[in-house]
């Protein structure tokens, strides 16, 4: 499946594999996370690179101990109205500092990339082909003034003193 | 008021590139339905029961005669020659072409307006008091909080795709006239005992077909908190609130279902969590935004206008009109006038382009260029000198907005119901028409006193029918309109759910109806003070249940 | 029961009505009067490739009646649609009748 990430399409190096599939020596498999919880001591004990797929509805709790052990988070669209995963990508990043790859995964369509991207999201599976044209021809669109701070954004010039002024 | 800024002005200028990209990608079919809807929703574009409605915002109910010529421009040129105003401080019009409205929004973006998120699932336009800045009871103005709010809720990029649509209302004054208990969180301005301003929090409020009271989850919210305060009741819903079925997916129902202490336990931990200080409203911000709602200089004038007594003396047409339609201002001599949009017989919210212009002229001269939209479907000139009011009154009544009827049982919420609405089982429109024809706006209507009919043509409640003081629902049974009643519901400070009557009454039944409810209560109060809530309130819905049900074997079931 | 094919103009929104060359037609007098639940599902099909073509969006079937040759819908709603709001005498289709 196409992987856009960085502003162009580039080769996966990760898999994503179901529980109880092989995994390679050389990692770089995304696993779910209920597999991730049932086998963490041997995956940890394997120090291969690993991703964990985390469907939306999961509490944070149940695996920001882990983080430091994920190269890859992969969170779930299931549907492009469902906005969980926004919430969700701005605390890892935000909150629990990740600083790993955080892909967006299902149904990824061109119109909602931009907020993904400022939520800390930074690679996306596309499978629509519209959005997948779209990507390669270079469009991405949204709007270039935000009112709220983004993840890893600078402050605008201009943008509201809020988003400048620390105080509290 | 507000005016935009240049980064203002670049935000809406991008916005509308963005969406009229997303109409050419929709006309040329890149986009599908399903995938245009959601963002023709985020700006304002439904589709109804006969062409698509365009649902401009008029955010927390202020506009300039500027602006309001701009909405009489584009009644006229791009619609039929009016626009009807909302229960949330929208306008909508009702038969724009989906290719004009890139040119409509373009129109508006020229005097600082636009249809932003006035649908879809995220943060909708935040309402407040309609007379706020003007009247005598306020402790502070809430329009610059609610302008900040509208900030930075605009294409919020993790508040975009919730569970179910968000909205926000504020209330600067003791008296709730924003509704707020009824939103998804409802802000009221207060002092703590240290004489510092902040707010009361309400959260989980709502009517729709599951309507709650929203809970106070917090006596005192400091200013600078208001943004992370909100942010966290948000964060909290978008992760935690229902999307396995959508009529259980408003906030209020995940306040229910988790209870009101946990949901105000999570909301304080996300809160407290949250360590980033960007979202901290600094002093000089909130006064830079304040500086923009400063009242007019208003010239000192005695209390009592020697004009208006001499006109009220020979006038008693303009006596009654004084009476019902002007409320007390924080500044003696002066008054907040309200502009009545229910004529007697008339359309509940409907406005001409000729009567905006008529508005927007008034206003220019006599309002200090100010104009209010209220909830409750009325225009309001928030600051007028009583001694301008004989003029005033002259001129609105020239154009049919002098109606003497402002909160009297004529002065009726509706929605547009089946006439327009694509969700709609029955009308409500023509109801309302009835309703005040049948009642006028003459010597029974003041008799009847105080009394907020609200008539909904579906279960969505966009009438607001369970805080009426009567309650009309329309709904459908076996292809036929009827009419459910509801008695004692109350949308202000001390907010209360209607109880229904019983067995609904057919269209044509409705009004007598409603009229056996106001003889009822004619007969019943203790005096012609004890308004119609308050009579209900003492005596319960028994002897109004007797009148409607009891007085013949042939009521309609 | 008799059916008639609506659906709304993807470019303006105005209701219009399958007519029976195919078409869409603006007024329920020129619209296809589909006699039984065979004929609307075989035009539902056909119509299909107008929704695919993004001229109409929100397709939908009505019950009609007939009487003296006037083509009447059943329902209160499909009525208002096919006349214009009951309010406004002056504005929608009801105009042009």
């Amino acid at each position: 499946m196409p992987l856009y990430k960085n502003g162009s399409f580039v080769q996966d190096h990760w898999t994503a594999i179901a529980e109880g599939e092989a995994i390679s020596p050389a990692g770089h498999v995304i696993v779910p996370l209920s597999w991730w919880q049932a086998e963490r001591q041997a995956f940890a004990d394997s120090h291969v690179a690993m991703g964990v797929r985390i469907e939306p509805g999961t509490a944070m709790d149940e695996f920001v101990e882990d983080l430091p052990r994920f190269a890859l988070i992969a969170l779930v669209i299931p549907k492009f109205q469902d906005g969980r995963a926004y919430t969700t990508a701005r605390l890892l990043r935000e909150r629990h500092g990740f600083k790993g790859e955080l892909r967006a995964t299902g149904e990824v369509l061109i119109d909602q990339i931009q907020p993904m991207l400022r939520c800390g999201f930074d690679a996306f599976d596309i499978t629509d082909s519209v959005t997948q044209a779209a990507l390669e021809a270079g469009r991405v669109p949204g709007v270039a003034h935000f009112y709220q701070p983004g993840v890893n954004e600078a402050p605008q010039l201009g943008a509201r003193p809020w988003l400048r002024q620390a105080k509290r | 008021m507000y005016r935009y800024d240049e980064f203002d002005a670049a935000f809406v200028a991008d916005r509308l590139n963005q969406f009229s990209d997303q109409v050419a990608r929709r006309l040329s079919g890149e986009l599908t339905e399903e995938q245009f809807r959601i963002h023709r929703l985020m700006n304002g574009v439904y589709l109804q029961l006969h062409a698509y409605m365009l649902r401009i915002a008029i955010p927390y109910g202020t506009l300039s005669s500027r602006q309001l010529r701009k909405l009489a421009y584009i009644a006229r040129r791009f619609d039929k020659g009016f626009g009807h105003f909302t229960t949330r401080q929208n306008i909508q019009f009702n038969w724009p072409a989906l290719k004009d409205v890139p040119e409509i929004l373009s129109e508006l973006a020229s005097v600082e307006m636009h249809a932003i998120q006035t649908s879809g699932n995220c943060i909708r336009n935040v309402t407040a008091d309609h007379f706020a800045g003007a009247s005598a009871d306020e402790i502070e103005d809430p329009r610059p909080y609610a302008e900040i709010l509208r900030q930075w809720s605009s294409i919020h990029p993790e508040f975009t795709y919730l569970p179910r649509k968000f909205k926000l209302a504020l209330s600067g004054s003791p008296h709730d006239r924003a509704a707020i208990q009824v939103h998804d969180i409802g802000y009221q301005l207060v002092k703590n005992d240290k004489g510092e301003t902040g707010f009361a929090v309400y959260v989980g409020g709502g009517l729709g077909r599951t309507p709650m009271v929203g809970h106070k989850i917090r006596d005192f919210l400091r200013v600078e908190d208001l943004l992370a305060y909100t942010q966290a009741i948000v964060r909290v819903y978008n992760l935690e609130g229902r999307r396995d079925n959508k009529y259980k997916a408003r906030i209020k129902i995940l306040v229910h279902e988790k209870g009101v202490e946990a949901m105000r336990e999570a909301v304080e931990a996300e809160f407290a969590a949250e360590k980033s200080e960007l979202l901290a409203l600094p002093a000089g911000e909130v006064e830079r935004i304040q500086a923009y709602f400063a009242p007019p200089a208003l010239q000192e004038r005695a209390e009592a206008s020697l004009a208006v007594e001499a006109r009220r003396a020979r006038d008693p047409a303009f006596a009654a009109f004084v009476d019902t339609n002007v409320a007390k201002h924080k500044r003696a001599g002066y008054g907040v006038l309200t502009m009545s949009l229910k004529p007697i017989g008339g359309i509940p919210g409907d406005a001409t382009a000729e009567q905006m212009e008529l508005v927007a002229d008034i206003a220019e001269t006599f309002s200090h260029d100010e104009i209010r939209v209220s909830h409750e479907q009325n225009l309001v000139l928030p600051h007028v000198a009583l001694d301008d009011l004989p003029a005033i009154y002259d001129a609105l009544k020239a154009d049919g907005l002098a109606t003497a009827n402002a909160g009297l049982v004529s002065d009726i919420i509706s929605c547009p119901g089946m006439d327009y609405c694509s969700l709609a089982t029955a009308r409500s429109i023509p109801v309302a028409q009835r309703i005040s024809e049948r009642f006028g706006e003459g010597a029974r209507a003041k008799d009847i006193g105080a009394l907020k009919i609200k008539i909904s043509g579906c279960i969505n409640a966009c009438g607001h029918h369970h805080v009426g003081h009567i309650g009309v629902l329309g709904l459908e049974r076996k292809g036929v309109e009827t009419y459910q009643l509801t008695l004692g519901g109350s949308g202000d400070e001390a907010c209360t759910l209607g109880d229904i009557t019983g067995p609904g009454f057919s269209y044509d039944d409705v009004v007598d109806a409603i009229e056996t409810v106001v003889d009822t209560y004619m007969g019943l109060r203790a005096d012609a003070q004890e308004d119609f809530l308050t009579a209900y309130r003492r005596v319960g819905m028994a002897p109004f249940k007797k009148a409607l049900y009891e007085r013949d074997s042939g009521a309609d079931i | 029961m008799s059916q008639v094919i609506s659906a709304n103009r993807l470019s303006d929104g105005i209701v219009v009505f399958r007519a029976p060359d195919g078409g869409w037609v603006e007024q329920l007098r020129d619209a296809e009067i589909l006699a039984d639940a065979a004929a609307v599902k075989a035009a539902l099909v056909l119509v299909e490739q107008d929704v695919k073509a993004n001229r109409v969006i929100e397709v939908e079937a009505f019950a009609v009646a007939i009487k003296d040759d006037h083509v009447e819908p059943v329902h209160l709603r499909d009525k208002i649609r096919a006349k214009g709001p009951t309010i406004h005498p002056g504005h929608g289709k009801q105009a042009a009748l």
